[in-house]
């Protein structure tokens, strides 16, 4: 789950770790209100959306007047953000965060993610703040300086020096760098983070240190413990038929193609993808339908493929273990009586009872279902259907 | 022969009396695995299953001679119950739970190491030895015995792959589903050595996906040490850039754990790679020349 700009510095300012002040507004006046209250000479109007590159795509902005805060708020609010993160579609923007100007002096990119090889977690830093940190890592890579932290020693002293050499950092800036990377490893820790990037980290003219941006991303799985997480969710930053899946225990990705794909098992579910692709054809979406597969939950399943305009044909493959394939089997017929399914659907039933299923969509009688024999034949005459 | 469990092995259930656990250790009691007890802490001295209930590991683990622990605790007690494990002085956990948090399993691996202890997950259908024994939740009439070895990141994609191993008339000698989580117990590389060791495994199926390395690293290790042959399928050829698939840990981050790049990299180390993942019985049968 990711969280809003505005609400990591939140979370940072709550564990000292330096962020500029600022206000988040979700009208003009808002807006313009949380200008007046920052004070100063110079803002900041910051379009929140969950995706990197806001900057280039004009969703921030400076204002050297209270005026031109409305001008540009009214201007960004509202907005479709395309960045290079959001697709072509873009993000709508439904609130700003206006921040008081900084005096940057030098730029730096700090980032907190899991490194899953050394199986703790990893800080790295680079001199090319405000650059995207894969373009740096893949042009020049020794322009970012790494650290692993082992979780059961802590954040040392020398995990900061490590990176703050590493940076060429000069002798009084490396006294509250070190503090800066503390405190922003007790926040990755202790909110069971997935990734956390400032970028840029800024020094600013009187030596300070500050996350002038903030990009928060938690562990799905922790969150349970953590409500006051959950509390920031922003269920309109995420793809709703995503959401609507997993709120009936599906897991759903859409894609660009027009063979639906509907499968128990996440690897399986990938393989059916990459099937269709093989015999040329396009997978129009990941659908894992968990270990139950259902009657309510592949009729679920097919209501969710069948929101994509796109899609032809539908390809079921399911390999039975502890499920019985005659039980799906039932599942589809039931399913096709709850939701109207108007495109052929290819069944493929592998595993425990497999030809009990068959025999049931044999004698169905409903058209528009296609039985196939094995993976192979099920992808060909899924993508056939669909053309 | 086999790896790491036989009919011999004595295993015990954390999470014994759950629903999970009860229906589970039925089935693998059924398949005939050895299960000599379980732990439930606070049903100490009771009987499921027809076997000693336990309120810790340390008690099971004495009184049974247990050496495998099959995990069903929920996901925010996975960690302790890993720990609890290690601390015993069980030798294998096969963690079955889904949905722990990674920090937790940061903690859990570190110490099991530490321990000497290894694991196997969690979110994973767990290992089983053809027609001896059966740590999980695989359908086990799917794996017959064989020849083949077979390690896997997928569920799902394990009994296809052993479904078409079988189809060919062949077999399996061990079935180990390694997870797909961002942190997982044993993996490619620790398991590849054991078949190679292993006199009746004659070739290897090692299904990956995208995300993380573990693959590259199975490439490597291949290369300079594992001479049977070894098949491979990577699902997620046709997977977008930044979505996680299912799995915690199978997500393209930074441009880097496609699966063309490792798909490349085991082809480099020699190994046979098959892009349709329907083709892998046939491939495991061309590569042992039958």
């Amino acid at each position: 789950m990711n969280i809003h700009e505005y609400q990591a510095k939140e979370i940072f300012r709550a564990y000292g770790v330096p962020v500029p002040r600022g206000q988040v507004a979700f009208t003009v006046d808002e807006a313009v209100e949380a200008a007046k209250n920052l004070g100063g000479k110079l803002w900041v109007v910051k379009a929140q959306i969950h995706a990197g590159g806001r900057g280039l795509g004009g969703g921030v902005k400076l204002a050297k007047t209270i005026d031109e805060v409305r001008e540009l708020a009214d201007q960004i609010l509202g907005m479709t953000l395309v960045t290079h993160q959001t697709g072509p579609e873009g993000k709508l923007v439904q609130k700003v965060y206006i921040e008081e100007g900084a005096d940057i002096q030098k730029e730096f990119y700090l980032g907190m993610l899991l490194d899953r090889a050394a199986e703790m977690p990893v800080m790295m830093a680079s001199t090319e703040g405000g650059m995207e940190i894969e373009k740096v890592a893949a042009e020049t890579p020794e322009k970012i300086v790494k650290v692993n932290i082992d979780p059961a020693v802590g954040f040392q002293g020398f995990h900061g020096r490590k990176l703050a050499f590493g940076l060429g950092l000069a002798k009084e800036e490396i006294g509250p760098f070190i503090k800066f990377a503390q405190a922003l490893y007790k926040v990755y820790m202790d909110k069971d983070a997935e990734m956390i990037e400032i970028n840029p980290l800024i020094k600013t003219g009187d030596g300070k240190f500050l996350a002038l941006d903030a990009k928060m991303g938690f562990d799905d799985n922790a969150l349970g413990r953590h409500p006051d997480i959950l509390e920031m969710r922003d269920l309109s930053e995420e793809e709703p038929t995503e959401v609507e899946a997993k709120q009936h225990g599906l897991s759903y990705i859409k894609l660009d193609g027009n063979v639906g794909c509907m499968v128990n098992g996440a690897g399986l579910a990938m393989a059916t993808m990459d099937i269709i692709k093989h015999e040329g054809g396009e997978p129009a979406n990941f659908l894992d339908v968990g270990g139950g597969a259902n009657p309510e939950t592949v009729a679920k399943g097919f209501e969710i493929i069948l929101k994509d305009p796109n899609v032809k044909a539908i390809f079921v493959n399911i390999f039975g273990g502890i499920v019985r394939c005659d039980r799906v089997a039932n599942g589809i017929l039931e399913a096709t009586k709850i939701t109207d399914v108007n495109v052929p659907v290819v069944v493929r039933l592998d595993g425990t009872n497999a030809e009990e299923a068959a025999e049931i969509l044999k004698n169905s009688g409903i058209k528009n279902i296609i039985p196939a024999e094995d993976l192979a034949d099920g992808a060909k005459k899924a993508v056939e259907a669909a053309k | 022969m086999s790896i790491l469990v036989n009919k011999d092995t004595k295993v015990i259930v954390q999470g014994f009396t759950g629903k999970e656990g009860t229906f589970h250790a039925s089935q693998c009691i059924e398949y005939g695995t050895q299960i000599v007890g379980g732990v439930t802490p606070g049903k100490g001295g009771q009987e499921h299953l027809g076997r000693p209930v336990f309120n810790t590991v340390d008690e099971a683990v004495s009184t049974t001679g247990a050496t495998v622990s099959m995990i069903f605790v929920p996901p925010a007690f996975v960690a302790d119950a890993v720990m609890e494990a290690a601390d015993a002085g069980i030798e294998l956990a096969v963690i079955i739970t889904e949905g722990a948090p990674v920090k937790d399993m940061m903690f859990a691996k570190a110490y099991a190491t530490k321990k000497g202890m290894n694991t196997i997950g969690p979110n994973c259908p767990g290992i089983i030895t053809a027609e001896e024994c059966k740590i999980g939740i695989m359908p086990g009439f799917i794996f017959k015995k064989g020849p083949v070895g077979l390690i896997s990141k997928s569920g799902t994609l394990t009994y296809e792959a052993s479904n078409q191993v079988v189809k060919e008339g062949l077999g399996i000698t061990t079935a180990v589903g390694i997870g797909g989580d961002p942190i997982i117990g044993l993996s490619y590389k620790q398991l590849l050595p054991m078949f190679e060791a292993d006199p009746e495994t004659e070739a290897i199926v090692m299904i990956g996906e995208i995300g993380g390395d573990l693959e590259i690293q199975a490439a490597k290790y291949i290369k300079e040490h594992i001479s049977k042959p070894v098949v491979a399928f990577i699902a997620g050829q046709t997977a977008p850039k930044g979505k996680r698939m299912g799995h915690a840990g199978a997500i393209i981050s930074g441009g880097s754990g496609t699966a063309a790049e490792k798909m490349a990299a085991l082809e480099e180390a020699g190994v046979k790679v098959v892009v349709s993942p329907a083709d892998i019985g046939k491939a495991v049968k061309e590569v042992m020349g039958k």
